[in-house]
């Protein structure tokens, strides 16, 4: 699935966060989106997943523009899914309701059909044993990987993840990560947003800096993390190092 | 304060914790003066009045003996009527608040009409004193003599009351959808499910679980506003207690009534306590 940002602007309160966006993220491509709190990551994740209306610019998908008022986001929503820092499973619900949920509302697909699928994405990821656990009895970790589950049982075409280890205790950031890895190796088209400049470096295709609600620089990972040619990236990542991060 | 005590092996029996041993003794002794002041209380107050000049003339006119059980198969049989107004009544408002709290919470420009009624249903209903919201239902609209339309007061009457708690009771929905936190909606949109979907299998059920002690306080209000109805002329047991006390100038049906709406509503009130104790623990434990 090809995904095309052009020159997206949105603004809360006066205050610019998106600023003349682009963006193109290829089929099966891993694009990372790096760069300080408040460039706009977070913003454009959920701009592309319509749940932030933007103000200027349009959005493609396969062509296709879903940013314009006709379309219905529920379609959109269904052929991609976003993940979240704060990972949101729902708390009154166990594991394997959290995922079933929408392929049975949404898709229509029969609760034993969603179930079998849930089943087999959980064994997948190692979590066959927490199928009925609510989510307040896991670890952190867990209750992302399960938002991821719960993510991919919509059978997305594009995935985007909002710094999805930034709010996880650094033992279990790598659990998460690998299986962002094993996502890739499936070909799963992703857009991460992400502090961890080390995953960003050897999983992504390419690595997107934003810096003032554009995207300031982008190039391969080893190219922008070795060579950054504008002053504005050099500075994010010499920062980055010094705080240890890469 | 805690006290470095040795491991106590008095009486062959090791206690675990020595400090909790001693929180149980301290509340055991707590709850026998609590017990033994509250005797002597009552006890004095209970002399004070029974030996009271006034008492003899009180006892007469609302603890009569001959007129309690002269009166009770009414009271009792109307009171039977009030419990069932207020359970089929009670469901009514528990689904129609809903609906109208769920069209309060829709977003977007396309749902303005539906957001709009609503606001002006529960504010036009929480304006308008419930009596006369009976009065005008309960005796107006059998009056209307429309074909098709109830002409009971009782229908009518407990339209009223189900007309009114729901406007309340929307509101107390709404503050429980509200409390579910915004990622939540996210969330569950981002997954494609629609709006009503997100209200149905997300928010609500986390709403409800977060207004359950509010709900409750409402149903207690309810439990005696039904009786309220006794001004259509419904014989409900205010009512046969009014009946009886025209009679025989007697007030005794009055306290049969009252003691019986104590009966049902003292219960619910303290589930009410209990529950909301326990759920605040739970929630404590849950961010421990």
């Amino acid at each position: 699935m090809k995904l095309v940002v052009e020159s997206c602007s949105k603004a809360f309160d006066d205050k610019a966060v998106l600023d003349g966006l682009n963006l193109t993220v290829g089929a099966h491509e891993v694009v990372c989106l790096v760069g300080a709190s408040g460039s706009g990551k977070s913003t454009l994740l959920k701009a592309i997943n319509l749940l932030v209306p933007i103000d200027a610019g349009r959005i493609l998908l396969d062509g296709r523009v879903i940013t314009s008022p006709e379309v219905n986001p529920n379609e959109v929503r269904a052929k991609m899914a976003i993940v979240f820092q704060s990972f949101n499973l729902f708390p009154h619900m166990n594991v394997i309701d959290n995922i079933t949920l929408a392929p049975r509302k949404v898709l229509g697909v029969s609760a034993r059909r969603a179930t079998e699928r849930g089943e087999q994405l959980l064994a997948r990821f190692g979590l066959a044993d927490k199928r009925d656990d609510y989510p307040e009895r896991l670890s952190g970790g867990q209750q992302q990987r399960v938002a991821i589950v719960r993510a991919l049982a919509m059978e997305p075409e594009l995935l985007l993840l909002d710094e999805v280890t930034s709010a996880l205790d650094p033992v279990l950031v790598g659990e998460v990560l690998s299986l962002l890895r094993e996502l890739k190796d499936a070909g799963m088209t992703m857009v991460i947003a992400t502090h961890e400049m080390a995953f960003a470096r050897e999983t992504a295709d390419r690595v997107a800096f934003l810096h003032a609600g554009r995207v300031w620089e982008e190039s391969e990972p080893q190219l922008l993390f070795s060579k950054p040619e504008r002053l504005e990236t050099q500075d994010f990542l010499r920062r980055i190092t010094e705080a240890g991060r890469l | 304060m805690s006290w470095p005590s040795a491991p106590s092996t008095l009486g062959g029996r090791r206690d675990p914790d020595p400090g909790a041993r001693r929180a149980r003794e301290e509340g055991a002794r707590g709850a026998f003066i609590a017990f033994l002041s509250t005797l002597v209380f009552v006890g004095l107050a209970l002399w004070a009045i029974l030996t009271s000049e006034a008492w003899p003339r009180v006892q007469q006119q609302f603890f009569n003996p001959e007129a309690f059980a002269e009166v009770w198969p009414a009271v009792i049989s109307g009171f039977w009527l009030d419990v069932r107004m207020f359970l089929g009544a009670e469901v009514l408002i528990l689904f129609f608040a809903l609906v109208v709290a769920m069209a309060r919470s829709l977003r977007g420009p396309a749902f303005f009409p539906i957001r709009a009624l609503s606001v002006v249903f529960i504010d036009l209903i929480r304006g308008i004193p419930i009596i006369l919201l009976i009065l005008i239902l309960g005796f107006g609209v059998p009056a209307l003599d429309l074909p098709g339309v109830p002409r009971s007061p009782l229908f009518w009457g407990i339209a009223a009351l189900v007309i009114s708690y729901s406007a309340y009771t929307a509101e107390v929905y709404r503050a429980g959808i509200d409390s579910v936190p915004e990622s939540q909606r996210m969330s569950a949109r981002s997954l494609g499910l629609t709006q009503v979907q997100t209200l149905r299998y997300v928010l609500i059920p986390q709403a409800v679980r977060n207004v359950i002690p509010a709900l409750l306080n409402g149903f207690v209000s309810l439990q005696k506003d039904v009786s309220l109805v006794f001004v259509l002329g419904v014989r409900e047991g205010v009512r046969e207690a009014q009946i009886f006390n025209a009679r025989t100038f007697n007030y005794t049906g009055y306290i049969v009534a009252a003691l019986l709406f104590l009966a049902v509503s003292i219960p619910v009130a303290r589930f009410t306590d209990w529950y909301t104790e326990r759920d605040r623990r739970r929630r404590q434990a849950m961010s421990a």
